[in-house]
């Protein structure tokens, strides 16, 4: 069914307003939707990771979510979910479920994805139980005070690697956890964000959701006081995201890499950082070689995805 | 009818477990618990049991998972030794504050290091203070008895508290005893159905569970969980009762062995319990009035009643099976020492901490200690009140 | 007979508190009204607005209602005033104010 962008935000609300993330937070502009990828009349589980979207959406007595949810620890939102879909299936297997399908999400930030939650995603994933991981990438531990994680660019200043007269930020580069998870064999694997009308965000998410079996979302959520910009350039640094490069848009359906969007130009790198403050000393005098390795990495792996996808 | 047979600790948690048929296993592997996971395995992939069985890939998911399908309504079992134990540890507390019922079978075993898979108490004493309802087990029959009552203690609605059943890894895992089984039918009866009023799937409302509590909450959260545990006292007998009349066994918080007119006691936890019997009788036929308190219910803590049945008594020796690391004692010391300070004629109290990392512990050894009770009883003088026994030493040990 | 969230308070007693800190209803948060954070608010312009909804998904807050496929004005309750909206719109049918509170 082609994506209809005003019937799906017709939708009732399923991640409501007065949860207590900052404003312009993607990581509720992810929730929604997310949210809305699931069919009415099915009905979520959500299995939280701490983090930002932890302690803002289910704060005592306030949850932001219509539909079940569930928080535990940081680092196992994926287990979690598995114990959630295990439940499931010997309920309904013992005909003690009838009603409603349900789907079973798990959410994270890059800190419960990437890092202290990599051993429980590989393990759900490898099991292979039927429920959908979606990470808001933002880039670092947000909720402690922006510390690096792994999927922190190369260069971002973060408060444990931060830019000094010694240090030009993060020493590695980011930890390409999209392709990894695709390297776990799961039928879909996914890389989105937020475009245009989110055409590209529900039919991924969707799809994820849908497809029987483990799939992964991997979305990029900038993060106003993290990248430092101001929070109504969300959008723009989206979509300079993609433009550049940096966050290129792909499925993996069945392990076919899947290229979604290639850029008509692609923008040089520097259109993307110089919006954010985390990247300002990159800018400085004498550190235009931070630049061009910089691009020279974007340009590394646009290389590598584009051999890889048809 | 009860069945006669023969069976290790490790088969007789495994039986169990077939009867009862959970809804979901969560299992890691652990020396010297991975027997159950194996045995269920096996019951899984024969088909006698139907439940969802979830191999993660450590501890901590393995509790995550329990968790998890625990909230959404099924019941969720696990089993784990040490570190494994150990591992989880961030998540037993918060299986507690959620006030899930999962029932875990802990077969004991020392905390690394250095790394050793012997027997002692270190890992479920490590877990003491996590909301968990905790009962040893002396023998394999014991430990088949508290895991048929284990989930009906812990799914009481005004308990809902997750319960662990112990047992000495190898010494009683390991071993076969004989043993009197129940007929599937008889166990399913008894445990009953789990069906709680909220779940995270199939129920009308949506559930939500883990909240981030702010200052003005968590504490009257908190204090929620401890009169939970309170209440759990009332539901271990109340169960037991049901036990005794069901299948005639009878249980308590913990078993007087000859103490009506004891004048010195040991108070312990496990199989330890069989080789002190064996002494006590010994003991006895020499005229000595000895007696031993073998706890079965260390969480909750029995306090006043364990205060009573030592109120009568000369000299106590608590034998703790783990290293409270605390320079003052074990950990089952300091609460049995806890429990006799309101007595008007307290007992002298002394704390031999032994057989750790699975160091053997004969009749000989008892029977040292109750000497040393004897002394003490009759001169009034405690002497070192925190020794060690069974080590080896360049100097004389008092024990 | 399952507690509901509104006889929850900060002056709640333990015993009044739901066991475990669980919540029994969705969408609770709807009661917090995150919009006194502001301090810049959103005016729409519906005489200029095309409905195109291009800022509906881009609101983090859920404060752009839509029914039948129209949007309508801002749920000022949980309006941030994060002004994404703003900058998403391709026809300038929103703009950012300062907020004037009494």
């Amino acid at each position: 069914m082609p994506y209809n962008h005003k019937a799906e935000l017709s939708k009732p609300e399923r991640f409501t307003g007065g949860h207590r993330l900052c404003a312009g937070c993607g990581a509720g502009i992810t929730c929604r939707a997310m949210m809305r990828a699931v069919d009415e009349g099915d009905r979520a589980v959500v299995c939280n990771a701490t983090g930002c979207l932890e302690v803002s959406s289910f704060i005592y007595p306030y949850t932001a979510w219509e539909d079940s949810y569930i928080h535990a620890a940081f680092e196992n939102a994926s287990a979690v979910c598995g114990g959630v879909e295990a439940a499931y299936n010997a309920l309904k297997r013992r005909g003690k479920l009838d009603g409603p399908d349900y789907k079973f999400l798990a959410i994270g930030g890059d800190g419960g994805t990437y890092d202290i939650g990599f051993q429980s995603l590989s393990g759900a994933m490898e099991r292979g139980h039927d429920m959908t991981y979606f990470c808001y990438d933002n880039e670092a531990y947000m909720n402690t005070g922006i510390q690096r994680s792994s999927s922190t660019p190369r260069f971002a200043s973060a408060t444990t690697s931060p830019a000094g007269t010694e240090s030009v930020g993060k020493k590695q580069n980011k930890k390409d956890l999209t392709e990894i998870m695709a390297a776990h064999g799961i039928p879909y694997a996914a890389q989105t964000t937020f475009i245009g009308n989110f055409k590209d965000f529900h039919e991924k998410a969707h799809r994820a959701i849908y497809t029987p079996g483990p799939a992964f979302v991997n979305v990029m959520a900038p993060c106003p006081r993290g990248w430092q910009y101001s929070a109504e350039l969300l959008p723009e640094i989206c979509r300079l995201a993609v433009e550049t490069c940096v966050w290129p848009l792909y499925e993996v359906i069945e392990g076919k890499w899947i290229l979604n969007y290639v850029p008509k130009k692609k923008l040089p790198v520097t259109e993307f950082m110089k919006l954010q403050g985390r990247f300002r000393h990159c800018f400085k005098p004498g550190n235009e070689w931070t630049l061009e390795a910089a691009q020279a990495d974007v340009d590394r792996r646009w290389e590598r995805l584009l051999q890889k996808c048809e | 009818m009860s069945i006669r047979d023969r069976l290790s600790g490790n088969e007789a948690i495994a039986h169990a477990m077939r009867q009862i048929n959970p809804d979901v296993f969560a299992a890691f592997p652990i020396t010297p618990s991975t027997e159950i996971p194996q045995y269920f395995a096996q019951y899984v992939a024969n088909g006698l049991v139907d439940t969802e069985f979830v191999a993660v890939e450590s501890e901590h998911s393995s509790m995550s998972a329990c968790v998890g399908a625990e909230a959404a309504g099924a019941r969720a079992v696990t089993a784990t030794s040490s570190c494994g134990l150990a591992f989880m540890y961030e998540m037993l507390y918060v299986a507690a504050s959620a006030r899930l019922p999962i029932t875990l079978a802990c077969v004991n075993r020392t905390l690394t290091g250095p790394i050793n898979i012997n027997n002692d108490h270190s890992d479920s004493m490590g877990a003491r203070d996590t909301g968990w309802i905790q009962l040893y087990a002396e023998n394999n029959q014991e430990a088949y008895d508290n895991y048929l009552q284990a989930m009906r203690i812990a799914e009481t609605p005004d308990v809902r508290l997750p319960i662990m059943i112990c047992q000495d890894g190898f010494i009683t895992s390991h071993a076969v005893e004989n043993i009197l089984l129940e007929e599937d039918d008889a166990v399913k009866a008894f445990v009953g159905t789990y069906r709680p009023e909220n779940a995270l799937i199939g129920r009308d409302n949506p559930l939500a569970v883990g909240p981030y509590d702010t200052c003005p909450y968590c504490m009257e959260h908190k204090v929620q969980m401890a009169e939970a545990m309170k209440n759990a006292k009332r539901a271990v007998l109340d169960v037991a009762a049901d036990f005794e009349k069901t299948f005639g066994r009878k249980y308590g918080f913990f078993e007087e062995y000859r103490m009506e007119d004891a004048e010195v006691a040991l108070v312990l936890i496990g199989s330890t319990a069989g080789t002190a019997k064996a002494c006590v009788d010994l003991l006895r036929a020499q005229g000595v009035k000895a007696g031993l308190v073998k706890i079965r219910v260390f969480r909750p803590f029995p306090m006043e009643e364990l205060a009573a049945a030592l109120a009568h008594t000369k000299a106590v020796a608590v034998m703790d099976k783990s290293e409270g690391n605390s320079a003052s004692g074990g950990p089952l010391f300091a609460e049995v020492r806890s429990a006799c300070y309101d007595l008007e004629n307290r007992p002298a109290l002394i704390d031999v901490v032994y057989g750790l990392a699975g160091r053997d512990c004969a009749v000989e050894d008892v029977e040292r200690v109750y000497r040393r009770l004897l002394t003490i009883a009759e001169t009034g003088e405690i002497g070192p009140r925190y020794v060690h026994m069974g080590q080896r030493s360049t100097q004389e040990e008092v024990l | 007979m399952s507690q509901s969230f509104r006889n929850i308070s900060e002056q709640s007693a333990w015993q009044e508190l739901t066991p475990g800190g669980e919540i029994y209803e969705g969408g609770t948060a709807k009661a917090y009204k995150t919009g006194e954070w502001r301090s810049n608010v959103p005016v729409w312009d519906p005489t200029v607005c095309k409905q195109c909804l291009l800022c509906a998904p881009f609101c983090p807050d859920s404060a752009i209602p839509v029914q039948d496929r129209k949007r309508l004005d801002f749920d000022l309750d949980h309006c941030k005033g994060c002004g994404i909206c703003w900058k998403v719109c391709p026809f300038q049918a929103i703009r950012m104010e300062q907020e004037v509170r009494e």
